[in-house]
């Protein structure tokens, strides 16, 4: 009998080889958050003048948001390929398999993590290259990185989770849209505190999304601020609680045997 | 061996919710080492029979045994024993030939040194060796099918659950599959439950066949028998001219005259064998003959004589 870490590894293996060749998956979530943050560096840099803002770098200041696409794109990343599993037949064939459960969903995602955190890796390497110094130091840096395979993992599951559920790719890739929704109107671009339409500030204030981007930023631009990084860490540990015990109810139904 | 590779059913069943009975009542019994022909007609369900037999859906109703075991309470059990191609080639578009027998072999949790070796013996013996690490989204449908098949031979099963594994092939690969599916059950024993909607697989294949139609089995047997079943072959001879006034006479001594458009048809009493005695009766009256046809019935026949439909012409379930 193969032990559950080698059936875990076996198949992280095979979702990171997957996400490898091809080269949209891999290219795509690594060019468009920098170019996105190359273009709202240069057009919101006047933003960094305001009475308030936290740091005279824009680019610190947006360094955040990649970190929370990478996790969009991991999302997207695991339940497309579990949804293509579940469409090609793939996944009834490991069906007929000892192989575990959990360790199809640990695999899964832990392939996710990975890439997740290569992902997070270029973004730093990026912003130190455009001179940005996290200020919580090579520490700091360390607790990005497990907060970026964190996002992954979770939101990694909340797509595995709609995977299982739809056994569809055009419907687990028809989430991107939503979350993209939450990215924009969150803190995305300019601190809470300095939105003037109330509206807006509240529903960014309500938004979970601004406590994950909050926590990055933290790390960056302010040092270690245990707010921040107790609320994001806990909504990210509270949504992957949530969309693992989703995603582990879901599979029980597609691996039916 | 024992039950070790048969597989029965007693009033296997499966409804679906908001749906007809897929598969209604029915009683299987396939030998060790047989090769069972399950043949029938768009949606008569042999998919959810093969889905049943292989644990990935409950029955409803009846029980089945594979390999001794109960498909609803011993699965793990059932699926050590089983391997299974399914109607789909389920294969990974982005991994290699090889990549792929090499992540069943450790899933299947073969010991790590048997599993290159395994996997390179099965892309020899399936024909993709050299396609073995080029991306699976690069081969034919034939090789998809191939490397199915392989997959499912990785631990070495004793009973192999093949679905329509030919729909869609051309003739060459088909005829390809169908060499190494008898070869798997002459030479190493494998029983083999085969599903179909082409009758000359079914024909050329399967020891025996079982004609399944809207979810109950209507008709098995071996093809022989059940071709015997509902009729003896006939032989229809188109007369040259000049010996067209004596040809109904002569032939009508083998048995019953049967309308034939062409010439003259006789259904031969004495099966097969009549047809020799024909040629010579003919021969020695001096009939000449422009065309003599020996038509034996078919499994369309018998699933006509069965269902009062023709199977020919049917797309995949």
């Amino acid at each position: 009998m193969t032990t559950t870490r080698d059936q875990v590894l076996l198949l992280a293996r095979r979702s990171v080889v997957r996400t490898w060749r091809q080269p949209a998956a891999t290219v795509f979530p690594l060019l468009f958050p920098m170019l996105l943050l190359a273009v709202n560096s240069g057009g919101l840099r006047a933003e960094t003048h305001l009475p308030g803002f936290p740091t005279h770098s824009f680019v610190a200041f947006a360094l955040a948001v990649p970190f929370i696409q990478g996790a969009l794109f991991a999302t997207m990343n695991a339940g497309t390929d579990l949804a293509r599993d579940v469409q090609t037949g793939f996944l009834n064939r490991l069906s007929l398999t000892p192989l575990r459960g959990a360790a199809l969903l640990a695999g899964q995602l832990g392939g996710v993590t990975v890439l997740g955190v290569v992902q997070a890796c270029f973004y730093l390497v990026v912003g130190f290259a455009a001179g940005v110094r996290p200020k919580a130091g090579v520490g700091g840096v360390a607790v990005l990185l497990v907060f970026a395979a964190l996002i992954a993992l979770s939101f990694g599951a909340l797509g595995a989770w709609a995977a299982l559920r739809t056994g569809s790719a055009e419907a687990v890739q028809s989430l991107f849209p939503v979350f993209f929704v939450f990215l924009f109107i969150s803190s995305m671009n300019i601190p809470r505190n300095l939105i003037a339409t109330t509206w807006f500030r509240d529903a960014a204030t309500a938004n979970p999304v601004s406590y994950l981007l909050e926590c990055v930023r933290s790390l960056i631009i302010t040092g270690w601020d245990g707010e921040a990084l107790g609320l994001g860490f806990g909504i990210v540990a509270v949504v992957g609680v949530v969309a693992l015990t989703l995603a582990a109810r879901s599979l029980p139904k597609r691996l039916a045997r | 061996m024992g039950r070790a590779n048969t597989i029965e059913t007693q009033g296997l069943t499966r409804e679906f919710k908001k749906g007809p009975r897929a598969v209604d009542m029915i009683d299987l019994q396939v030998e060790a080492g047989e090769i069972y022909g399950f043949l029938g007609p768009n949606g008569a369900g042999k998919s959810t029979t093969v889905l049943m037999l292989t644990t990935l859906l409950p029955p409803t109703a009846g029980t089945a045994r594979v390999a001794g075991f109960d498909v609803a309470r011993e699965g793990p059990k059932v699926r050590a024993r089983i391997g299974a191609a399914l109607q789909e080639a389920a294969l990974d578009p982005l991994l290699t030939g090889r990549e792929h027998l090499r992540l069943q072999a450790t899933l299947q949790a073969l010991p790590r040194p048997d599993r290159g070796t395994r996997a390179d013996e099965l892309l020899e013996r399936v024909g993709l060796s050299g396609a073995a690490d080029r991306k699976v989204r690069g081969y034919s449908g034939g090789m998809k099918r191939r490397l199915d098949l392989a997959m499912a031979l990785v631990h070495r099963p004793t009973i192999l659950f093949l679905d329509e594994p030919t729909t869609g092939l051309d003739v060459q690969s088909r005829a390809a599959l169908w060499e190494e599916v008898a070869r798997l059950a002459r030479e190493d024993g494998v029983t083999v439950f085969l599903t179909t909607q082409y009758l000359e697989e079914a024909d050329a294949l399967a020891d025996r066949v079982g004609i399944i139609d809207h979810g109950k089995i209507v008709a098995e047997g071996t093809p022989e028998s059940l071709k015997a079943e509902i009729g003896r072959p006939t032989v229809e001879v188109i007369p040259s001219a000049d010996g067209d006034g004596r040809v109904a006479d002569l032939l009508s001594r083998f048995g019953e005259l049967v309308p034939s458009a062409r010439g003259v048809a006789v259904r031969l009493d004495g099966g097969e064998t009549g047809l020799a005695a024909v040629v010579r009766a003919l021969d020695a009256d001096g009939v000449s003959v422009e065309h003599l046809e020996l038509h034996r019935p078919s499994l369309d026949d018998v699933f006509l004589a069965k269902t009062g439909r023709s199977l020919e012409g049917h797309g995949a379930e």
